[in-house]
């Protein structure tokens, strides 16, 4: 069974349909990269995986846990998806490691000794464990980012979405973003991420979906899509990026 | 005729003056509470509290505070109760404070940015863990300055209380001005009082607020 799947997923702003029927698998430990114009709704379907966004029709299911439109136990659904925001979106009212502790106190009644323990943990597996006692505005963006991907990761997430993480980035602190992705894909972690890194990708993912209005139009293994391109709008599409 | 002395002028215009300074105190901190509760049905998921909290709040702030004292003074006593003026200047400040700080604060919760509450869901805390464990720790830091500020306006407002003869600063300043016939150096003397009042807070919110300022720009 896969661990993430959605079922003919809608979502429309007000007029605009914005997700049509999205039937999405997501296997443990695979690594999805999500592609595709601005606007086609990529950003909207991964917010909806984890209920930032209601969904009008279709189901969402992790590990079990389903959420059919509207209903359903976000709480339970939202522990087992952690996500990492193009902002980051750090708490700037605490350091690096309260930011990181936070979650797991209040959702999990996890002690504060633990969650210290968890909390360097977590920030030893981004490289911040230095930086346990800064402040987000002492960090630079892409420690920031790191940080953030420490605090999703303190929930032990079945699986982790990812919008667009290096794209508010100076391009030089790209890379150290992009290798702590690697490196959790290479630990088996399951992510599914919305990617205008397409090498990056090729490399790590096992699997790319290419978003057209609001459809998957076009999806698969990596290097045969690149290679051997479906459809027209994702020939279209990967020849526009060069 | 009764002759008074600088001192006798003073002394009741300190008395005037704790009057003043009480008034205020406790028209801030009830309306600081009162405001805490507005604030929460202002910005509540549901339309009922948030529009009644919103009547509220327009009430209070698109009438003049003057009046809102007479209609408790003089209407609650046409309907027969008969209300003492300190009572009246006390809950008429306290509902006028309210509005205020319901709105100063509510200002500050929502410049939060969206993605701070995103965060929160996103890592399941719920809409009131949010708030408490994110989003107000953030608003109370920018709310310091502008609630102080509006603490200066307290002072001056209750002022208007005189009218309904509450015996505070201005009031005991008028009556004392009327029966020494030397309202400049009386009225001088009110205005020092007033200005040593606020001016230590001013001082201190414009403290506040450079700090604010300079943590920010660092
Ligand atoms: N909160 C919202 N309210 C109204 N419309 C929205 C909202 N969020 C997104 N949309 C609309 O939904 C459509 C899909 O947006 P979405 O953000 O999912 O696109 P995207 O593929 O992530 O694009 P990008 O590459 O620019 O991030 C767009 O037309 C957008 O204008
Ligand atoms: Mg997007």
């Amino acid at each position: 069974m896969p661990l993430v799947r959605t079922n003919r997923l809608h979502k429309h702003f007000g007029k605009n349909h914005v997700l049509k029927g999205i039937n999405l698998e997501v296997e443990e430990g695979e690594v999805v990269a999500i592609v595709g114009r601005s606007g086609s709704g990529k950003s909207t379907l991964l917010r909806a995986l984890n209920g930032l966004e209601t969904i009008d029709d279709g189901t969402i299911e992790v590990d079990g846990t389903a959420l059919v439109a509207e209903q359903g136990d976000l709480r339970a659904l939202r522990q087992k998806v952690g996500m990492v925001f193009q902002q980051f979106n750090l708490f700037p009212h605490l350091s690096a490691g309260q930011n990181v502790m936070l979650a797991p106190q209040i959702v999990k009644d996890t002690s504060k000794e633990e969650a210290e323990v968890i909390a360097r943990s977590t920030l030893a597996r981004v490289g911040l464990e230095h930086k346990f006692d800064a402040f987000p505005d002492q960090l630079s963006g892409g420690q920031q980012q790191r940080v953030a991907i420490a605090r999703a990761l303190a929930m032990s997430p079945k699986v982790l979405l990812c919008d667009e993480i290096t794209s508010a980035l100076d391009p030089e602190l790209v890379n150290e973003v992009l290798m702590v992705v690697r490196q959790l894909a290479s630990e088996g972690m399951t992510l599914i991420m919305v990617t205008h890194e397409m090498r990056f990708a090729r490399e790590v993912g096992n699997k790319l979906v290419f978003m057209y209005e609001g459809r998957i139009h076009e999806s698969g293994d990596p290097q045969t899509m690149f290679a051997n391109p479906a459809t027209p709008e994702f020939a279209n599409f990967i020849s526009s990026l060069d | 005729m009764m002759t008074f002395t600088l001192w006798d002028i003073v002394r009741n215009l300190l008395l005037g003056g704790a009057l003043t300074l009480l008034l205020s105190m406790v028209a801030f901190v009830l309306g600081g509470l009162a405001a805490l509760a507005l604030l929460f049905a202002r910005i509540a998921k549901h339309r009922p509290p948030r529009g009644l909290a919103q009547i509220y709040i327009e009430i209070f702030q698109g009438t003049p505070l003057l009046l809102q004292l007479f209609t408790l003074f003089f209407g609650l006593s046409l309907l027969g109760l008969d209300v003492p003026a300190w009572l009246a200047a006390g809950v008429g400040l306290m509902l006028f404070s309210s509005a205020y700080l319901a709105e100063i604060w509510r200002g500050c919760v929502e410049s939060v940015p969206r993605g701070q509450w995103e965060a929160g869901a996103s890592l399941a805390l719920t809409y009131r863990e949010q708030m408490r464990h994110v989003i107000l720790p953030q608003a109370m830091r920018m709310a310091i300055a502008p609630t102080v500020g509006f603490a200066v306006q307290v002072v001056k407002g209750t002022a208007v209380t005189s009218i309904i003869g509450f015996a505070e600063l201005t009031k005991t300043g008028s009556m004392i001005a009327n029966a020494t016939y030397q309202p400049f150096l009386v009225y001088g003397l009110v205005a020092i009082g007033y200005f040593l009042l606020c001016y230590p807070l001013s001082w201190y919110a414009q403290r506040l607020e450079r700090r604010l300022y300079a943590t920010r720009t660092n």
